[in-house]
């Protein structure tokens, strides 16, 4: 039995109501309990901010394409080495960091739990090899299935349960835990060097329409009572005038669960653009977040763009080789079969860039416009707007006018004319923060059940406690200790133990990897259609038996049962 | 017993539909497979236990006093070297990147002699590619560049090329075309569709050529190239122009040839060039059955796909300094641990010297070339055989090979973690 009891500590609790209270938090066995023993090993906060350990809900951070990123850029790698040191490996890269660097440096700013956002069922295993080697956060993996062929065939077949009974298989037997669908059909139509343009557009041979496949995965996704919303990536990603494209794809949705959002839509900065090219490109947050404000079903997550060099990677693949042919940097494509895409290239974001400036712009505007922050929560995209280590100077922008204002003074003088944000006055407080980055995610990825995402007794005790008293600081002016702050904690615990101090990782960890499995009745078992056999046999490349990710690959499996409707 | 949808521990092709009977705890009969993979599985004669050198002759040790050997040879040397890797499976080769970085050592894998190459060059200009199955299902067009699938991978011209019908191709060797590029006519030109002969060394002017009649620029082109006539680079680009999904599979023909990575960039860059007119990939066959496995396990732990140098606590990379060649040219390394390859087959002389020079240690089932260099060896369960464990096809999927048979061998990982976990209790002494 291990107890700790953190004492004094200033806690931000969202998902309870608690908002800067001083008070104790008692662990015991690696859960928040009532009370522990007087042997229990005490840590005094002295009153620091205490927040329920950070949650990202859409990262990457393990598989294919993500070590494609690292395998090719050998120059990230030098730029972020750090040598073995006690129990931490030695670790290398700036904006794709190898596994324990994620793990590390995510761990040293106090997050607990990683949600991988893409992962391509075919190559699950690799993502699952690597969450073994991401050793201080639990993690999780969205499944894509965006250009999925027997998906397509069923939805032009009208078939919506077959849909669910093929994502219900899919995600067993990959492990994966929600849906994601990126740029959906495009993915397919640039199998053959295409793209679609928006939500009507047909996918070639399938002849299905984006708009399908959207409407028909977020209702399967609600036959199957999975715990996480559709996830989706928009069609149409960085294109000027996308916006009209993103409220239509959101106006297809919806209200269909009473406990969370019905569709997750992710780093909506890189959908939120007006004009008609390059030359006229502009902010279009506002009616993005004005949408957002009156259809609660939507959650949306920032894909906040920062200064800097980053690499960007998605499953979106014709995107990716249009903005090579922008930038005419290094390109890599990966196409998997049957089921989706990917591409990566480095990009560098600057100040003196006008487009780059209003994309800066646009991902806080959509912070501080949509009304609730549990329906707007904080994100890079990491790595592909900014590498997940800027996430403290997102949060000073998001609280300081003052911050923002000098940053802007720096960025391409027409900002201005595109982009709102001057004229925005609001400051996020400390409890809206705390929504951002850990209950709201939590609410949204519908984990709070498993005890994630708060610190009342029976939640995983999973906690972050940061070296900054919030009644002696201002951040609307301090906003430099709000960064320093964020930057490193004092404390993180993860499920009671403490694994980081000040930066340095204490142990090895001991991460678990959570999955679904939806109970599917035998005439909707996929592993027994004769169909779906059939066609897996003679289309795909690897054999039926031999695709599942088999338990070994789960580092402490946390499988989350549903009862599925069909 | 028959045991279906076995993966064949052989070539990067990893052809995962192979059918083993197995009797009386051997294997008897294999079907599905080419004879490199048949062989592989039905196996060779095994070596029972380890062994040490002892003045000329080998005399028989305990698995407990070898890896007391290797805890002892890596703990002591100053700049170890650990090669190999492109024949075991990822799990060993995780403890193996675990192991350098304690003892910070060297690690590097079999690419740096074969498609390191084509790693550099994608360091410098990407990859636009795609898994074998995208090929299979939709490619019109494929085209081998310095390499003999027939010879060294031959089942991927019937699993996933030339016999291979797809989704949208229902008579693949009717609607797809071959072409064959290569400086002598192999057993693949011989069934091509359209065969082009480069003299030796002409690789990267032949691509440049092609490249320039992409982008319209053929008045340009002399009359032949590297011995290959315009009119057919030509016909060729006009070939990839009207396939609606061309694939590019590239051998050692293109990266061990004068050129090397510039070869390989200057084929992604036509590539990319064909890009903008249909759809085109390129992919490396990959030879060893995990070997890019290997690169895939050193990206996510160490940043970088081979050779890696851990003597300064940080992961450095500087390939033709921290790769193995030139660590045992430059006579650097002090002692060295082989697993799942067999250098002294495949290395220059000067290598193999230094190797006679310094403690070795290789785990391997099989006696191998490098045995005879060897200090100990210490045989090992066959990854695939009887021992299961990740392997990544040449496509980078990955598959978790089965276990046929049950032997008392350990496996590579096994051996591996016993020997760091003693590493570690030695280091913390
Ligand atoms: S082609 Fe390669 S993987 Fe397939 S059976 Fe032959 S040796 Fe094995």
């Amino acid at each position: 039995m291990s107890e700790i009891l953190i004492k004094n500590a200033c806690v931000i609790d969202p998902l309870r109501g608690i908002n800067a209270e001083t008070m104790d938090i008692a662990i015991r066995d690696g859960r928040v309990v009532e009370e522990v023993s007087g042997a229990a090993e005490v840590i005094d906060a002295h009153g620091a901010l205490t927040l329920p350990g950070g949650i990202d809900s859409h990262t990457h951070i393990c598989g294919t394409k993500v070590n494609f990123g690292r395998y090719m850029s050998p120059e990230d790698m030098r730029a972020g080495r750090t040598p073995r040191r006690g129990p931490m490996h030695a670790t290398s890269g700036y904006s794709v960091p190898t596994t324990y660097g994620n793990s590390y440096r995510y761990s040293a700013m106090g997050y607990t739990t990683l949600l991988e956002g893409a992962m391509a069922p075919l190559e699950a295993r690799h993502t699952h090899e690597e969450f073994t080697y991401t050793p201080l956060q639990d993690t999780m993996a969205n499944a894509l299935f965006d250009g999925n062929w027997g998906i397509m065939e069923a939805i032009r077949d009208g078939d919506t349960k077959r849909v669910a009974a093929i994502i219900g298989w899919t995600l067993s037997a990959v492990k994966g835990f929600a849906v994601k669908l990126t740029n959906p059909g495009g993915t397919e139509a640039w199998q053959w060097g295409k793209n679609v343009s928006c939500i009507r557009d047909p996918v070639p041979y399938f002849e299905v329409t984006p708009a399908e496949i959207i409407r028909t995965v977020v209702e399967a996704n609600e036959l199957l009572h999975l715990p996480h919303s559709v996830h989706l990536h928009c069609n149409n990603l960085g294109t000027p005038g996308n916006y009209t494209c993103t409220l239509g794809s959101l106006g297809l949705i919806p209200d269909l669960n009473p406990k969370r959002q019905t569709l997750y839509a992710t780093h909506v900065q890189f959908h939120a653009y007006g004009g008609s090219g390059w030359k006229d490109f502009c902010s279009k947050s506002e009616p993005i977040a004005n949408f957002v404000n009156m259809r609660p079903q939507i959650v949306i997550d920032m894909g906040q763009v920062m200064f800097g060099r980053t690499t960007t990677m998605t499953a979106d693949g014709p995107m990716e080789f249009n903005l090579h042919r922008l930038h005419h940097d290094k390109w890599s494509n990966h196409d998997v079969e049957l089921e989706t895409g990917s591409g990566i290239i480095p990009v560098v974001y600057r100040r003196k860039n006008l487009v780059n400036s209003v994309m800066w712009a646009i991902g806080l505007e959509l912070a501080l416009l949509t009304k609730s922050p549990w329906q707007c929560l904080l994100t890079t995209d990491n790595p592909n707007g900014a590498p997940f280590v800027r996430y403290p100077e997102i949060i000073a922008l998001l609280m300081s006018k003052k911050y923002r204002d000098a940053e802007f003074a720096t960025v391409h003088p027409d900002t201005s004319a595109r982009a709102p944000l001057p004229a925005i006055e609001r400051e996020l407080d400390w409890y809206e923060i705390a929504v951002m980055t850990r209950a709201g995610q939590a609410k949204a990825l519908g984990i709070q059940d498993l005890g994630k995402g708060y610190l009342g007794p029976g939640a995983e005790a999973d906690v972050a406690v940061y070296p900054i008293h919030i009644d002696e600081v201002d951040p609307s002016t301090d906003y430099r200790k709000v960064i320093e702050a964020f930057g490193r904690t004092e404390y993180t615990i993860k499920r009671g133990r403490v694994v980081s101090r000040r930066g340095e990782c204490l142990v090895d960890g001991s991460n678990a990897t959570f999955w679904v499995k939806p109970k599917i009745s035998d005439n909707y078992d996929m592993g027994k259609d004769p169909d779906f056999i059939e066609k897996f046999d003679r289309y795909y490349t690897v054999r039926m038996r031999n695709y599942p990710v088999q338990e070994e690959y789960v580092n402490r499996s946390r499988c989350i049962e549903t009862e599925a409707e069909i | 017993m028959i045991v279906k949808d076995v993966v064949c521990p052989f070539c990067g092709c990893l052809c995962d539909d192979i059918e083993v009977d197995v009797a009386e705890n051997r294997v008897v009969a294999v079907t599905n497979a080419c004879e490199l993979g048949t062989k592989k599985l039905m196996g060779e004669k095994r070596m029972k236990n380890p062994i040490l050198r002892d003045g000329d002759t080998w005399k028989d040790i305990t698995y407990d006093e070898a890896i007391r050997y290797t805890v002892d040879m890596l703990t002591h040397a100053e700049r170890p070297l650990l090669y190999g890797w492109s024949g075991t499976h990822g799990e060993a080769q995780c403890v193996g990147v675990h192991m350098a970085e304690l003892v910070r050592g060297v690690i590097d894998n079999t690419s740096s002699v074969c498609h390191g190459p084509s790693i550099l060059a994608i360091q410098e200009v990407g990859h636009p590619g795609c898994t074998l199955g995208v090929v299979k299902n939709r490619a019109d067009l494929v085209i081998y560049w310095g390499a003999n699938p027939i010879d060294a991978h031959p089942r991927h011209l019937s699993r996933y090329t030339r016999y291979a019908d797809g989704f949208f191709l229902e008579n693949a060797f009717r609607d797809r075309k071959v072409i064959v590029m290569d400086v002598r006519k192999t057993e693949t030109a011989n069934i091509a569709d359209e065969f082009v002969q480069i003299k030796p060394g002409g690789d990267y002017a032949v691509l440049s050529a092609l490249r320039a009649i992409v982008r319209g620029k053929e008045d340009i082109v002399p009359r032949t190239v590297a011995g290959v006539t315009r009119e057919q680079l030509i016909r060729v680009v006009d070939l990839c122009k009207a396939a609606k999904f061309g694939a590019v599979y590239f051998g050692l023909g293109l990266t061990m040839t004068r050129g090397k990575y510039k070869n390989v960039r200057n084929a992604i860059e036509l590539v990319s060039e064909l890009n903008r007119h249909t759809k085109f990939t390129i992919s490396a066959m990959r030879g060893h059955y995990n070997v890019y496995g290997s690169n895939e396990v050193n990206t996510w732990m160490t940043g970088y796909p081979f050779g890696i140098d851990f003597s300064r606590g940080i992961a450095f990379y500087n390939p033709g300094e921290t790769t193995a060649v030139d660590i045992l040219a430059r006579k650097e390394c002090d002692a060295a641990l082989i697993v799942g390859s067999d250098p002294a087959a495949h290395f220059p002389r000067s290598c193999l010297k230094h190797l006679a020079d310094i403690p070795v240690v290789q785990l391997d089932p099989y006696p191998n070339a490098t045995t005879a260099f060897c200090n100990v060896q210490i045989p090992v369960a066959v990854t695939g055989i009887d021992a299961e464990g990740t392997a990544y096809r040449m496509d980078g999927v990955p598959i978790r090979t089965r276990k046929v048979l049950s032997t008392s061998y350990p496996s590579d990982e096994e051996v591996l973690s016993r020997i760091y976990r003693e590493m570690q209790e030695a280091q913390a002494v």
